[in-house]
């Protein structure tokens, strides 16, 4: 009872390699895809090949008869129960939504959706059968073009009358939070400078590395369904809501999962098809996914025009930003696919005092696949478009980008900062991060370099890319999600658990995949209850273990379940502190707790928080009265997001002869605040990067004019590996957060979000004395050539793929040569 | 991704692979290291009943010395060319192009003769052995015949080689000391060519006395560009000297547009990479 204990050693800002590493990296874990069930039956969806199609026929005999076919199911042999895909954020009050089955019956909306599913006792039995369904189409217009679309040319849903969903709108003199834009622009005309620009957000695959599968037990009195989902809570609850079986009757577990992006933020056709046909027959059922079908049906991401004009003083001092945006919702309005864009409502002004400000959103309905989130989700898109802007308002004052930024930017002295969007951020340091990226980037040398090359003609030419970029994540204070009309809240919850030999498992509602909470939040609670980092674990991902939470999306997991957590484990301390006292024979009041320890006052008397864990365990003498528990849960409602800011300078060398772009130097100081494992969130901001330069540089969703996706493979789609990469120099500055006790901000989209920008304006910079001022994303070589050599941005990706995996070529269908 | 059901034929000798391909015929297709074939059937583009498996067969496999040429087997795999001195040593641009194909699984499972004979105009291993006149050896009923490189790349994924016919090995006429660059154009590293430039030259003084240069993905077929060749004769081994040739790569030609670049960028870009894997060639 008196045993002392050294303090440990703090946990929080150590680089704990990952606890889940060794069964993630090696394999050894339970996918969604590794779970077998006794009877388990195999699925494989029949997907319509046009964009735009009524149904006519479908005949299922050949494939009803198939080996070992236990089903063939249309959208027509299922009633209500099969439930819909729920649009969770109407962002108007009159939003125009399409019903969304998951398996129609009458009329295809984009090429990928699935229109039967064939039910067997192998995958492979199942993937035959369903070649064998005989499914007749009546091809119809397909609305491709987001712009064509906007302008009802074609309509995508006929019935109804238009593919504008919903128009949403901010504007700050409404709001009373600055001026009329307007009039700023107006005046800018006048006597200032007015750049007016329209970028291309394309659209992208979120393409993580498990491809989804999905698991549905009906056997037991709980349906349980397993998939590699980031929302298995949210999920639970459409489920519920959309089939009419009792969310108390439904477990939903997200076993580990691989990857998600954003793109497993979803509740899926898929899912509700698995669910709907292992209820009809009463036994468990498999869906997994193929990469090809990945890539055509689960949701993409980005796809916006950016209509955008800001205007300024003379000497550069920016008066007024008006965005006028349309984004390609494709099929159907997803999950929270239409609120996507009004993420970056509050975005687009970034670092910057602007006056006056208006975000115009026009969200449009088209016959591709439906987009929904993607890492950053509307925050790409605002700091892409206000960072390439301040680059473009810094080449018509004449002065340097990181100077127009400085002249405009946000100083450290003015936080807390209510912004013209209505935001306020709490806590920052541009110029803290800028002085030290720039010293690390050597930027007054590589400026040296580039007039050098410049004055030499060098078919080599260097540009310097700049982004000073910040973000609003932690999703979200419930309070702004309902006066944005989302249907749910933010909050997170968790719970601690004292375990009788002095171990702690801790219960989160964020739902990890692929982030590393289990270390992350071990270091936390090792540290706030004095425990040894090993002696806790970390459960989530499973709603009877978890009952309650809003999952992990957003850059929230940490600062808002983390913040749970500490209110959780604050609580566990408050509720053993009687018993200490009682055991330790004294007055409440003279018992202190540090490093895990409960002592009294002026004595060496004292517990540990686990041997107090033990005595409540037991129960043998507590004070009279109390309840034998000191487990402890919270549920926590942020009161901000908070805001994440960095600069990142970027070296790009154009080769001018082929458009060729290699990237030289890549620096990055982001501050987010205090951090808890660096080695973590180093892996964060990497692979951030790497996929906000994937943006600038390679990956985009193309679509031929028939409405099928052409990059369809990774033959096509590109995503860059380690070898396509160089070394990022990665730093910090430290403005801690001041909403949450931890002081952290998010991290886990912030080098997406800051990159991308970052790249192209050192693409522009290197050819902007050839007379160019914008190369359309992704910067392909092509579109560089074309661009130095005709003008332009370097126009449209071209619609067809390379013809290596074409059915239509010769050579395929044939016995000619030995193969390759 | 399940390919739907095939039987398999794994023979041990090229005799016992070409009565297999007799017999089956149409339904047949031949397995070399399956990296074209294998995505093709997963993705149930194609569905042959047979699949005949060249694997086993030990005597296609290798690269031998034989005089004035050396001998690729055609089931020798990527790797193996890639680290076969002899390879380097005489065809040194088949080393540098090999270098550059794919990524170092694929190099492990892909096959010489099974590349040349998909006929991929992207494919990396084309344009290099047409460059060095290389010569087809190919197994029939009725015995083995030879077809020269010129002959031998017919059209999109289509080669000399007939439907009861098994391609057994490549001659390669050495060019022992000839510099050697490939110029491969990607936008990232895994990915086939957009265009590539195979050049080897023979330099003298720093005068090119010889040059040969394929090009990869400007065509339906790898391409020579005898035009460049001739051109290169006796021009000096510098920018200036190799420019006015190299421009003449893309004469003739008509590449595919996708959407890593139309048709007419292609073209340009046949012209400075020419230029630059020439002048590299040359130790330029």
């Amino acid at each position: 009872m008196t045993a002392t204990q050294e303090r440990p050693a703090l946990e929080i800002g150590k680089d704990r390699r990952r606890k889940e590493d060794q069964r993630l990296i090696t394999g050894r874990t339970r996918w969604t895809d590794n779970i077998t069930l006794p009877g388990m039956l195999h699925l494989a969806m029949v997907r319509s090949p046009f964009a735009h199609a009524n149904i006519t026929s479908i005949d299922t005999e050949a494939a009803r008869t198939a080996p070992n076919v236990v089903g063939v199911f249309t959208g027509s042999d299922f009633g209500a129960e099969m439930g819909v895909c729920i649009n969770a954020w109407p962002i108007t009050p009159d939003q125009k939504t399409p019903n969304h089955a998951p398996m129609p019956s009458d009329r295809v909306a984009f090429a990928g959706e699935i229109v039967a599913v064939v039910v067997a006792r192998t995958a492979a039995e199942a993937r035959d059968a369903a070649e064998l369904v005989d499914v007749e189409y009546d091809e119809l217009p397909a609305a491709l073009d987001l712009k064509k679309a906007a302008a009802d040319e074609v309509l995508a849903h006929p019935d109804l009358g238009t593919n504008k969903s919903a128009l949403w709108v901010f504007d700050s003199a409404q709001a009373g939070t600055g001026g009329n834009v307007d009039e700023a622009i107006e005046k800018a005309r006048g006597d200032g400078i007015v750049i007016e620009r329209e970028y291309r957000q394309q659209r992208l695959i979120p393409a993580f590395m498990e491809p989804r599968s999905v698991v549905v037990d009906p056997t037991g009195e709980q349906i349980t369904m397993w998939s590699a989902t980031q929302i298995p809570h949210i999920l639970r609850f459409a489920l519920a809501a959309t089939t009419g079986v009792p969310e108390s009757k439904i477990r939903v577990v997200a076993p580990d999962v691989g990857g998600g992006f954003g793109g497993k933020l979803q509740q899926t056709p898929e899912e509700m098809i698995a669910f709907a046909v292992a209820r009809r027959l009463g036994k468990p059922a498999k869906y997994t996914e193929t990469r090809s079908e990945s890539l055509m049906a689960a949701h993409h991401g980005r796809d916006q025009w950016q209509k955008l004009t800001l205007s300024a003083e003379k000497d550069g001092t920016v008066t007024g930003l008006k965005v006028e945006l349309l984004a390609d919702l494709g099929s159907h309005v997803s999950l929270v696919g239409g609120g996507i864009p009004v993420l970056g409502a509050f975005m687009f002004n970034a670092i910057y005092k602007f006056p006056a400000y208006q975000f115009n959103c026009q969200t449009v309905l088209t016959n591709k696949t439906w987009t929904d989130a993607y890492r950053g989700a509307g925050r790409p898109e605002a700091t892409y478009a206000i960072e390439r802007l301040m680059d473009e308002l810094a080449a018509e004052v004449g002065v340097d980008p990181l100077a127009i930024r400085e002249q405009n930017w946000i100083t450290h002295e003015e936080f807390p900062f209510t912004t013209v969007a209505g935001l306020e951020y709490d806590s920052g340091n541009y110029e803290a991060a800028t002085e030290k990226a720039k010293a690390m980037f050597g930027y007054d040398e590589l400026r040296a370099e580039q007039k050098q090359r410049r004055d030499a003609g060098d078919p080599v030419q260097l540009g310097l890319g700049i982004s000073t970029f910040t973000e609003m994540c932690g999703l979200a204070p419930s309070r702004v999600l309902g006066s944005l009309d989302y249907g749910a809240g933010g909050w997170e919850h968790a719970s601690v658990r004292m375990l009788a030999t002095g171990k702690v498992e801790v219960v989160t509602g964020a739902s990890a995949h692929g982030q590393g909470h289990e270390t992350a939040f071990s270091q936390i609670v090792a540290d706030r209850l004095g425990v040894a980092f090993e002696d806790v674990e970390v459960l989530h991902g499973d709603t009877q273990v978890a009952h309650k939470g809003l999952d992990t999306y957003g850059s929230r997991s940490l600062v808002v379940g983390g913040e749970a957590l500490v209110k959780a484990a604050d609580k566990v301390i408050e509720k053993a502190k009687p018993v200490a006292a009682h055991l330790l024979e004294a007055s409440l009041d003279d018992i202190e707790f540090e490093a895990g320890r409960f002592s009294v006052r002026g004595t060496d008397q004292g517990m540990a928080i686990g041997e107090i864990a033990t005595a409540v365990f037991a129960a043998h003498n507590l004070p009279d009265g109390m309840e034998p528990s000191i487990d402890s849960e919270a549920t926590y409602d942020p009161v901000n997001f908070n805001f994440p800011h960095g600069t990142h300078l970027c070296a790009m060398e154009v080769d001018t002869e082929t458009g060729e772009t290699t990237m030289r130097k890549y620096v990055c100081v982001d501050d987010i605040g205090n951090i808890i494992n660096p080695l973590i969130v180093s892996g964060q901001v990497h692979g951030g990067l790497v996929q906000g330069i994937a943006q600038a540089l390679w990956e985009e969703a193309v679509y031929d004019d028939q409405g099928t996706l052409v990059s369809g493979s990774f033959v096509d789609y590109l995503l860059p590996t380690a070898a396509d990469t160089i070394s990022f120099e990665t730093e910090h500055t430290t403005s801690p957060a001041t909403t949450n006790t931890l002081g952290t901000k998010g991290v886990g989209e912030a080098g997406c979000i800051a990159s991308t920008p970052a790249v192209v304006n050192a693409v522009v910079d290197a050819v902007r004395h050839l007379g160019v001022n914008d190369i359309q994303m992704p910067c392909t070589p092509e579109r560089v050539w074309r661009a130095v050599n005709s003008g332009g941005d370097g126009g449209d990706t071209e619609g067809a793929a390379m013809p290596h995996f074409d059915e239509s070529e010769p050579g395929q269908d044939s016995t000619e040569g030995a193969g390759a | 991704m399940i390919p739907a059901q095939f039987d398999y034929l794994a023979p041990t000798s090229v005799e016992d692979a070409l009565a297999a391909l007799a017999e089956h015929g149409d339904e047949a297709k031949i397995i070399a290291g399956g990296q074209s074939l294998l995505p093709v059937l997963r993705m149930r583009l194609n569905a042959p009943e047979m699949v005949i498996d060249l694997g086993k067969i030990e005597s296609l496999r290798g690269v031998r010395d034989d005089g004035d040429a050396i001998v690729v087997g055609a089931m020798t795999t990527h790797h193996d060319v890639r680290t076969s001195d002899l390879v380097r040593e005489h065809a040194a641009i088949i080393t540098h192009a090999v270098s550059e194909l794919a990524d170092e699984q694929i190099r492990h499972r892909g096959t010489f003769g099974g590349a040349l004979a998909h006929a991929d105009p992207a494919g990396d291993m084309g344009a290099p052995a047409l460059a060095l006149g290389a010569v087809f050896t190919i197994a029939g009923s009725g015995g083995t015949r030879t077809v020269p490189a010129s002959e031998f790349f017919v059209g999109l994924f289509e080669t000399a080689i007939g439907e009861d016919e098994i391609l057994t090995e490549i001659r390669i006429p050495k060019h022992t000391g000839w510099g050697a660059h490939y110029e491969k154009f990607v936008r990232i590293k895994h990915q086939w060519p957009i265009v590539a430039v195979a050049a080897t030259v023979r330099v003298d003084d720093g005068t090119i006395t010889e040059a040969r240069v394929g090009l990869t993905n400007m065509g339906n077929t790898p391409l020579r560009a005898t035009a460049v060749e001739e051109a290169l004769v006796g021009a000096a081994a510098t920018e200036d000297g190799v420019r006015e040739a190299a421009a003449k790569a893309a004469e003739g030609t008509n590449p595919p547009s996708d959407l890593n670049g139309d048709s007419d960028y292609r073209k340009h870009l046949a012209g400075v990479l020419t230029r630059r894997a020439v002048l590299k060639a040359a130790g330029g």
